[in-house]
């Protein structure tokens, strides 16, 4: 290829930036299909077994914050999470192993402000922005209706 | 053709959380927080129902959809009990997954083997 020091560096520049990015996107695109396509797999099985839409979907919230809590607890969640990034994070396994781990984690200064606390160390900021963000929208909704 | 889409935007809106973890630095729980309040903003439009119409689980799976249950909650706990509503309908709507993950997150962290002993 021909072309100068200044081009060549520029040309580097975003190859090293962007490989990177583009390769975790890619990882993190199949990690958080794959657990979707099993959120949907599951809702379709609580929809054949007769439950009715609404139970299905926290039926399936459940079982997937089960499943995340288990693989946290035994070390694997982890384990893909560090090849995954945002497809471990984002979807709602993502959300419980965020419960579990800090409190695996704080575990050896007990109970109650060991386990229980952190319970909440990254599970409480979403809540509670969660539910001030739904305070704020159903004020609108109600104050329009 | 459901599980189609539900892997192509769940993967979506995924990878969109891998942007900006590595370009914005962003902690985990940030992202998370972002999500979160975007699902509501989202749900609270209605715009985030269309988008489960056709990607099912792949957008009721990431935490904006955990969100999207905020907002609809509050929505129909407001049509069915005024004012009240405002306070009840998205605690109301999310106390499965809510609970579920106290629980289990309990018991996982009792059941499993601290790294430091």
């Amino acid at each position: 290829m021909n072309m100068s020091k200044k081009q060549y560096k520029k040309y580097v520049k975003t190859k090293v930036t962007k490989s990177p990015l583009f390769k975790n996107m890619i990882k993190a695109y199949i990690t958080g299909g794959i657990i979707c396509t099993a959120g949907q797999l599951l809702n379709d099985s609580y929809l054949y077994f007769g439950f009715a839409e609404e139970q299905a979907g926290t039926l399936t919230s459940i079982t997937l914050v089960f499943l995340s809590a288990f693989l946290t607890s035994i070390g694997i969640y982890d384990k893909i999470a560090k090849h995954a990034g945002a497809g471990t994070l984002v979807p709602i396994t993502g959300f419980a192993n965020a419960v579990v781990s800090p409190a695996i984690e704080f575990k050896d200064e007990g109970y109650v402000l060991g386990v229980a606390a952190n319970i909440f160390k990254i599970a409480g900021p979403v809540i509670t922005y969660g539910v001030i963000a739904s305070v704020v929208s159903g004020l609108i909704y109600y104050a329009l209706g | 053709m459901t599980y189609l889409w539900a892997f192509l935007i769940g993967g979506a809106i995924c990878s969109i959380g891998q942007i900006l973890i590595d370009k914005t630095m962003l902690t985990p729980a940030r992202i998370l927080v972002m999500y979160v309040v975007l699902g509501v903003i989202l749900g609270s439009f209605g715009v985030y129902e269309k988008l489960i119409d056709f990607a099912g689980a792949g957008a009721t799976v990431p935490l904006t959809g955990f969100g999207n249950v905020l907002a609809k909650g509050v929505k129909e706990a407001v049509d069915k009990d005024g004012i009240v509503g405002i306070f009840t309908g998205g605690l109301t709507a999310s106390s499965g997954g809510i609970c579920a993950a106290i629980l289990f997150g309990y018991l996982g962290a009792l059941f499993a083997r601290s790294k430091e002993k």
